[in-house]
This record gives structure tokens, sequence and C-alpha cells, in this order.
């Protein structure tokens, strides 16, 4: 009755190894260290490792290894304090192209890292992490914006085609659209039309030389509300960014500071680089049909009204595009990285209606012309300018693919022409959308243990009391039965850190929160079973019977407790963002380990212990 | 050992008028000051002030702290930052139309006279409070959602009865607590917002543990009415409904004691929540099913499925 196929125990035997494996990372601390890294003009070699090392050597900074790895150069030191006069040191000999951060470099050995055993990353709140200061551009946004109304303008103008409403020129200046008219009748008329249909917009006009003008601003509350949408968009995209990233197991603290920043606090993160990498990325893409109506020297000579020059990647040849956006990274909601029918690395993208159903417009209305999709990436370079480091941007705009519709499409399709990397960051930049505009990184910081160290530990060692206490209350309560829950919990406790270990996901202070509600959950199965067991002696059962119905009993208690809160948690962590998600994590893992430590766990110990012995009496 | 020496025979049922009395009482309370005072929401959801000051030696944190929150600036955090220790930043919850600047001088004023060590103001900012409207705006539509799918989930498992009993209990444990750190002020924050996250897992377990006993012995006692079996079931439970909520109040009064300024609030929350939780799990989430007419019929089983059910 109370026995188990040798399956069950080699489960058991299993699950518990490769758990202590992949918890013990956790015993080695890490060490502080810096991680040196090149960027697009430079690069990191044995010079650079050795000039670094002189420099440490001359300036009797102790370092314990400094060696080159597949992120660049990493320096390991005893602590903190030395690493800082290290990066200090080292920061001053170094082109400013480099990117020196701090990190902590573990101590795992390697016997552990080769069987894939990483530790679990501790939080902001545990142990400290990265810290950003980001500017937005809001010049630049605003500049967009009166693009946008620049371009509703014309759209007004071009539905009225019979009216002739067209300006002598329209030109953006100091954040205000200039429309010259000839005549003051013509531009009164323009000026009545445009006005009830642009309501975001405010009017004037004046006059000068012999010409009629009218300036077109933004009302002041549609620059407030651009302003603050503008922030909040970047700060959805940026975390978007980071949680597809990382699979949202990192817990970004991103938050709107003042008119123009944004704050992004990264916990334990290792590698700034990469962060901000993933943050400042600007990628997107246009899609533009080829404009046959001119040559490229018409372009040249400027010529080819509504129609710009693009260059072809790869080739290098000029393509006439059309200035008329058909629709733009902004419009996609889906993109991943795949390969198309000859295996050449593509995205494929799915629209929103808007931009599906203008996609299927286009394609019905330009069937066997060719479309052009532009890919648009945004190079920061540090260049001297009198001396000066100063940072410099350039967009670059390419033709990634030209080529002819041959049918409909409209909601879902490919592109092709980027390499397999451009096409996996591609793929995440339209995921998590596009920047509203333009960001740069102002200040970044590594944060100190943000409610100090002795606060940290007197938390997790009153968790740990807290823990030894139930153990003893439990062995004194269930005895034998007691001793057997306790090593479920020990065991249950291990495997939650292996799985956060596993998945790296990050420990915070909500995170422990969901392990403490776990411990106590994987101590109540083991209290349902033990009570059952109880109630079952205690109407006269044989030991034996007693154990299988009290464990068969038990079991749909467990179950239906054990799945509503998991619905809980699965909808929080599906929901939720930062700590919420941090908590929903712990408490999903939880669950599952603790339903098998206290059921299959306790019930294989007690089966290859008494399971074929004949018992008077229960230890319970 | 043993709670009871035999199932005990306490009539929880009888006494279920009471109770709601009780209930009624702390959740109409709990509400009353959540609409009066809201929660003492913490720099996380309200945004705030943060000061950066840079010492020539190590800066004394302890010191600050206690200079400010002896000055009038009670919430004021104090955190050390970088790795040299000379750095600190405070921060100051925003109160409504004070002044920014006016608060910063005045912190400023503060550690100028009461501490002795010399330090440089080395940044000043304000923190926005949009994450708070963000998190509010996700956990609450989350919690919302989570409802949804144990209502629907105990509604299968159970009947629909049920669902709205534990439904019943959990609006009643969470409105309880947050009525607690309501009416105490007491700084309300992420860490909080987690433990009352945790308090919806645990009321639930402890809820759904005495529906599923109520269940099993209304298929299987013949005899008794609906008043005495649900009475029994409750009676049969009541050592494993203790005895978790010991284990799991040993580990949160340890927090409470030993874990420190940080922990306390958290530690508070999970406290209230399990208390609350155990007593609802007793007689909210029982006198619900009971006040909506749960009859014996309506737990037959129609099928063989629940078998199979009690079959690891």
């Amino acid at each position: 009755m109370n026995r188990y196929p040798a399956w069950k125990y080699l489960l058991v035997v299993f699950v518990v190894v490769i758990g202590l494996i992949l918890a013990a990372p956790n015993l080695f601390l890490d060490d502080p260290s810096l991680q040196i890294a090149g960027g697009r003009t430079v690069q990191v070699n044995d010079g650079t490792l050795k000039r670094i090392e002189t420099t440490l050597k001359s300036n009797k900074i102790e370092y314990k290894s400094a060696v080159i790895d597949d992120k660049g150069i990493l320096i390991r030191f005893a602590d903190e304090e030395v690493r800082a006069r290290a990066k200090d040191a080292i920061k001053e000999i170094l082109d400013p192209n480099y990117v020196v951060a701090l990190n902590f470099a573990r101590t795992t050995p390697d016997y552990l890292t080769s069987l894939g055993a990483e530790p679990m990353y501790m939080g902001l709140d545990l142990r400290g992490g990265l810290h950003f200061l980001i500017e937005i551009e809001m010049e630049t946004a605003f500049q967009q914006q009166l693009d946008r109304y620049k371009n509703d303008i014309f759209d007004v103008f071009k539905s009225n085609k019979k009216k002739k409403l067209r300006a002598r020129s329209m030109l953006i200046k100091n954040n205000t659209i200039e429309l010259k008219y000839k005549t003051a009748e013509k531009r009164d008329e323009v000026l009545s039309i445009i006005r009830s249909k642009l309501t975001d917009l405010q009017f004037s006009t004046f006059e000068r030389g012999d010409a009629f003008f009218i300036l077109a601003e933004i009302k002041k509350q549609q620059v407030e509300e651009h302003r603050s949408n503008t922030i909040t968009q970047i700060i959805n995209v940026l975390k978007k960014r980071i949680d597809d990233k990382y699979h949202g197991l990192m817990e970004p603290v991103i938050v709107r500071q003042g008119d123009s920043r944004i704050v992004a606090q990264f916990p334990g993160v290792q590698d700034s680089k990469e962060i901000i990498d993933v943050m400042t990325a600007a990628a997107s893409l246009e899609f533009r049909m080829e404009h046959t109506g001119y040559s490229i020297a018409d372009a040249k000579a400027g010529k080819a009204l509504g129609a710009s020059i693009y260059k072809e990647r790869g080739s290098g040849r000029e393509v006439l595009l059309k200035n008329k956006l058909i629709i733009t990274g902004q419009d996609i909601t889906h993109a991943t990285a795949t390969s198309d029918e000859n295996g050449q690395p593509a995205v494929s993208v799915t629209l929103n209606a808007t931009g599906a159903s203008i996609m299927k417009d286009n394609t019905r209305e330009n069937l066997g012309k060719r479309m052009g999709v532009v890919f648009i990436e945004t190079v920061k370079e540090i260049k001297q300018i009198n001396g000066d480091n100063v940072p410099v941007k350039r967009e670059i705009k390419e033709v990634i693919s030209l080529a002819t519709i041959q049918g409909l499409f409209s909601k879902k399709f490919q592109i092709t022409g980027l390499s397999r990397a451009e096409s996996t960051q591609l793929a995440l930049l339209l995921r998590a959308g596009a920047l509203a505009a333009p960001i740069e990184i102002v200040e970044e910081r590594t944060v100190g243990p943000s409610m100090g160290k002795e606060n940290i530990a007197k938390g997790i060692n009153s968790v740990l009391i807290g823990f030894i206490i139930v153990v003893v209350f439990m062995l004194f309560w269930y005895k034998g039965f007691g001793l057997l829950a306790n090593v479920a919990l020990l065991v249950n406790l291990v495997l939650i850190v292996a799985v956060l270990s596993f998945f790296q996901a990050t420990l915070t202070l909500p995170g422990i929160a969901g392990i403490v509600l776990t411990v106590g959950m994987a101590v109540d199965a083991n209290v349902l079973i033990y009570e059952r067991i109880r109630e079952e002696v205690s109407i006269g059962n044989t030991p034996q019977a007693s154990i299988n119905s009290g464990y068969e009993k038990a079991f749909s208690t467990i179950m239906d407790a054990n799945v509503t809160t998991l619905i809980a948690a699965i909808v929080l962590f599906v929901f939720g963002t930062g700590p919420i998600k941090g908590f929903a994590t712990t408490l999903s893992i939880g669950i599952a380990t603790s339903m098998f430590t206290a059921i299959v766990g306790t019930r294989a110990v007690i089966n290859l212990l008494v399971g074929s012995k004949k018992l008077s009496k229960l230890s319970i | 050992m043993q709670l009871f020496k035999k199932t005990p025979t306490f009539d929880f049922v009888g006494k279920r008028k009471y109770a709601m009395l009780i209930s009624s009482i702390l959740f109409i309370s709990a509400i009353v000051t959540l609409s009066v005072n809201w929660l003492n929401l913490g720099l996380d959801f309200r945004g705030g002030i943060e000061i950066e000051l840079g010492y020539s030696q190590t800066a004394k944190v302890e010191e600050i702290r206690k200079a400010l929150n002896n000055n009038g600036y009670k919430g004021a955090i104090v955190t050390e930052i970088g790795s040299t220790g000379q750095n600190v930043t405070i921060r100051i919850s925003e109160k409504d139309n004070t002044s920014k600047v006016e608060v910063s001088n005045k912190v400023i004023d503060i550690l100028k006279t009461k501490t002795d060590d010399e330090f440089k103001i080395r940044r000043r900012e304000f923190v926005g409070a949009k994450v708070g409207e963000e998190l509010r705006e996700d956990g609450g539509i989350a919690m919302l959602i989570a409802l949804a799918g144990i209502l629907v989930y105990v509604m299968l498992r159970f009947e629909w009865r049920f669902a709205l009993g534990a439904i019943t209990a959990l609006i009643h444990d969470v409105g309880i607590t947050l009525g607690f750190f309501s009416f105490f002020k007491i700084n309300f924050d992420l860490t909080v917002l987690a433990a009352i996250l945790a308090v919806i897992g645990y009321s639930l377990n402890d809820t759904i543990v005495v529906y599923d006993r109520i269940r099993e012995n209304f298929r299987k006692i013949r005899k008794g009415n609906t008043l005495q079996v649900t009475n029994t079931s409750l009676n049969q439970t009541l050592s494993r409904t203790l005895m978790t909520s010991v284990t799991t109040l040993f580990v949160l009064s340890a927090m409470f004691f030993l874990g420190g300024e940080l922990i306390r609030p958290f530690a508070i929350a999970l406290i209230i929540g399990v208390l609350v939780g155990t007593y609802s799990s007793i007689y909210v989430a029982s006198s619900m099913v009971l006040a909506l007419k749960i009859d014996r019929s309506h737990l037959m089983p129609v099928t063989k499925e629940d078998k199979a059910d009690s079959h690891p």
C-alpha cells in the first residue's frame, strides 16, 4: 500500500540533486569588479589590458585578476573601495568611447558553471544596482509633433483640391508653422478652413513684404499633454524593452522625474553596457513607395518634388523614394525574428488595424510597383572638437529592401535584408515600440543598498530565526513526521532558490515575501496531511492505512488550495510590473515546489523507510 | 503534541450572527477610514524630494536620520549612495502645496544646525509621482482579474456559492488589513503592497481548505442538517487552521521584532492579514455560503469526476 515504484524514488532523488546543484552557486559571494568594453569605434584587446594593468600597478591598486572575456576586460577586486579607486585611474587613461562599468563578477567554480548553474540576482533593495538619469530630447518630440501637424494641414489641402488652398511655402520655424500666400483673400479662406479642422492649433496672421502669412502654433494645453504623453510613452517603451530582453525577471524601476527626465534603476545588474544599448537603441522602419517620376539626377538637381534619395544597403545604389510615408514602425504591434523561405534572416511583423488597412489599400493601388523598407538607426560617437569630447549623434537611413508588390497584403508580412543580429534587435525594438523622442543618459551611478546593509542583514536574519522556530515547533508537534516536514521545508527552499537561479531571477524584498508565504504553505501542506493521518489513526485505522488515506484525502484539498493561489499568482505575473511580478514569480515557483516536496517528497521518504514495515504506532 | 485530544465541538455556526456583526463593523470602519484618510502612501507611490549630499568623510547616516526625524521630517529616508560611504541621499515625501525648493532648503538648514559634519549639496531633485499612478493601475487591474479567475475556478470545482464566499472572505481580509494601515497611518510602500498580495494568497488558501472539508462532509455525512455539517467541518479543520496560522505567525513575529525598520510594515501587514484571514476562514467564508442557502444537493457529485480527484 505504501510503496512507490522505483522510478518515483529516482525522480525525487533526481530533483533534489539537480536542485542542490542549481542552488549551490548562491553560496559563493560575488567579487566587486570592473568591466571594460569597447564600442563601435574602439576595441578591447591585449594592449588595452596591458595598459590597464600597468596603470593599476603604478597606482598601487591591488586586484585579484584581470582577464579578457567575451564581454571585454574583467578586473576583480577584493572590496568596493579599491574598485572605486581603480575605476577613476582607468577612466583617466582610456579613450572615453570605452565603457567602464561597475559590476559584480561571479565566483562560481567552473565545475558548477559548466553544469549551467549560476546564482540568482539580488535586487537593488538587497544589494544595490544601476541608477540612470535619462534626459528626453523634448525639442525633437515637439518638432516631430509639428511635422505631423504640417502633414495634417497638407491633408486638408488635398481633400479640398478644387479650392486650390496650397500655400506658396510652408515652413517650420521656431516651433511654429508658417504658411505663405499671395493674397489676403486666399489666406483668409485657408485660415477659416484649417482653423475648423485643426483644433489643436492656434492661428495668427501677419504680412511681410508683399506676402500674407498664417502662423500656426500648438496650443499650450496640447504642448503639456504632448510632453506628458511623450514621457509616459518612453517609460513604457523602456519597460517593455527591458522586460522583453530579460524576460520580465529584471525589475527595473523607471520613473518620471521633472519635465524631461526619467530615472531608471536596475537592481543587481551586471552589465550596464547592455542595458544602455537596449534603452537607447533607436532603430525603426519606414515604408515608402518608389518614386519613378524622376531620375536620380533630377533629384540631385533638386527637381524631384515629393521624393528623396536613399542609399540601398550593401550595394550602395541610390534609389528615389516618395516622401509620403505609408506606415512606420509605430504601426507595428508585433515582430519576431525568423528566417524566410531561403533561410535568410527576416523579421515577421504584424500591423495594427490602422496600419493594416493602410497597407492593404497601398498594395492594391500600387500592385506591380516597388516598395522600399527604410531602416533608420541612430549611431552615437564621441568626437573631439576643440580638444573637448563631444558626443555626436548621426542618423543613418538605409533602404534594406526594395521589392515589387506581387499581391495584396495587409496585417502580416516579412521584411528581409538585415543580418541575423540586426533582425533580432529590430524585432525587439519594434515589439517594444520606438521611442517617441531620442533619449540620452546624463547620469549613471551604482547605487549602494538603499536602506543600509545592516537593515538587510536584520531582515534576512529575522526570516532565518523565524524558520528555526517553525522547524523546532514542527519537530515538537509532529515528532518523527515533523522531522520529515522540516526536511521537506529545507528541500523546498533549496528548490525555490534553484529555480530562481536557473531563470536568473532577481530576488527583491517582495520576492522574499513570496518565499515566506510559500514556506508557510509548504508547512501547511504537511500539516494538512498529518492532521488527516491523525484523524485516521483516531478512528481506529492501522498506521499504514492511516498514512495512505491521510495522503490521499489531503491531496484534493492541497490541490484546490494551491491551484486557486496559483491562478492569483499567474494573473499578478501577467498583469503586474516590477515588484508585483517579482512577488508573483517566487510565489508561483514556490507553489509548484512545495506541492512536489510535500506530496511526493515526504511520501517517498515514508514509503522508503516504513512502507514495508509492520507498524504498531506512528511517530506523529 | 495535539491541540485537541479529539475533534472539538465548538459551536462556530451558532455564533455566526455575532461574527457577521463584528466583521461588518470592522469592514465598514475600514472603508470609512480608507475614504477619510486613504493610505499613508510611501515615496514609491507618491514621489517626493531627493537631496544628495557629499561629505568629506564617511557620512553619519544615523545622525542625519535622527536630526531629520526630530525636526519635522519623520518619514525622511536617509540612504548611503555610491561605494565611498561619503554620499547620502535624503528622500522626503511630497506634501501637498509645499514648494519643493522650500522643503529642501529647510532640510539643509536642519542638517547645518543640528549635525556637525560639513557637507556639499551634490544634487537636489524632485521624484515624480508617475510610478504610483502606474502601480496603482496595474495592481488594481491585476487584482480584479485575479479575483475573476478565482471566482471561475471555485465555481467550476465547487459551486457558485462557494466562489462568492471565497471572494467575500478575500475582500473582507484585504479590506480590513488596508483599513488597519489607513487608521494607524503606517507607511504604505511597495513591500507592504507585496504583503497585501501575500494576504490574498493566504486567505484564499485557508478558505479553500475549509470549503473542501465542507464539500467532502456533505457528500459523506448523511445525517445532520446543513448547519451541523458545516460546523463539524469547521471543527475538523480547526487544528490545521490554527497550526498553519501559528507557524506563519512565528516567522512573521521574528520579522516584526528582529527585522528592522524596513521590514516592519511588511510584517505588520502580514500579521494582520493572517489573523484576519484565519478568523474569516472560520467565520466569514462559511457564514457566506450558509447565508447563500447552501444545500447538500448543491454538492452531490454529478459524474464520477470527484473520484478521480482524490487520487494523487
